[in-house]
């Protein structure tokens, strides 16, 4: 089984937010993801990171945020950590169009993304001391160039 | 229909006026941090230049995140305040599912091209 952990730290500045998505792609290259999962991927690490900078730090700088990143066989797990406010109610964070920042024209479709995108997520938080988001996605098999052309035959 | 108005942004954003629409040529990713930027520009031309209608164009955009759905939703409560509209051009099929699960298909207009949202 092949198996593979990386993991990077950095301030929690908006610059950075792109910065995440990128590793995360490039760790994962090995997998030969498709363009959708792919982009999958980046959409979900970008949903946690931007919630850890926003919401996490409050939009503080000089705070770090963790991403830890893991392939197990043809899974990626990724983690990203904050040492943040917290989330008072996990459940209430998760519901479509909620946000705690209308003012800042959040969406509220973070975790529904993260969600939609992954296929599980696991949040754990505790108030005063940060947020934990972990995310699993099983990367398929590329198909074989003979065989897509079989395909399309 | 002549441009009249047309600046480039140190980013990879531009925005042009045509008359009273304002077309933003949105940057390849669309995340919280170039919806700042976006937000934050887009409030000056709106009422430096009597804006009615804003036209995203995604040509050049390949991400987008749920930070891009929020600067969209901020924009169409603007316009729609102002009688206006909001439509988006070149979305592709990947940023099309961002659409359709966030609920934003329904608000905003699609078409093709800049040309045809502007008509």
């Amino acid at each position: 089984m092949f198996q593979n952990k990386m993991e990077v730290s950095f301030e929690s500045i908006s610059e950075n937010e792109s910065f995440a998505r990128v590793v995360v792609a490039a760790f994962i290259t090995r997998l030969d993801p498709t363009l959708e999962e792919i982009s999958d991927i980046k959409t979900a690490v970008s949903e946690a990171v931007t919630n850890a900078i926003i919401h996490g730090y409050e939009g503080k700088r000089d705070n770090q945020v963790i991403l830890r990143c893991e392939i197990r066989d043809r899974e990626i797990k990724v983690v990203v950590s904050d040492t943040g406010v917290g989330i008072p109610d996990i459940e209430k964070a998760k519901e479509p169009l909620f946000t705690t920042k209308p003012e800042m024209e959040r969406s509220g479709m973070g975790f529904v993304f993260m969600e939609a995108f992954m296929d599980r997520l696991e949040v754990e938080s505790d108030v005063g001391k940060g947020t934990t988001v972990t995310m699993y996605k099983r990367i398929e098999i590329p198909m074989r160039m003979e065989e897509s052309c079989e395909k399309s035959h | 229909m002549k441009t009249e108005w047309q600046e480039t942004e140190k980013s990879d954003i531009a925005y042009r006026v045509e008359r009273n629409t304002l077309v933003i040529t949105l940057g390849s990713e669309l995340d919280h941090h170039s919806a700042e930027h976006i937000k934050n520009r887009s409030e000056y031309y709106l009422y430096k230049h009597q804006i009615r209608h804003i036209v995203f164009d995604f040509a050049k955009t390949n991400f987008m995140d749920s930070s891009g759905i929020g600067v969209i939703m901020g924009r169409y409560k603007t316009v729609r305040g102002l009688g206006g509209t909001i439509a988006v051009a070149n979305v592709s099929e990947q940023l099309e599912r961002i659409f359709v699960i966030s609920g934003l298909h329904k608000l905003v207009d699609r078409y093709q091209t800049v040309r045809d949202a502007i008509q």
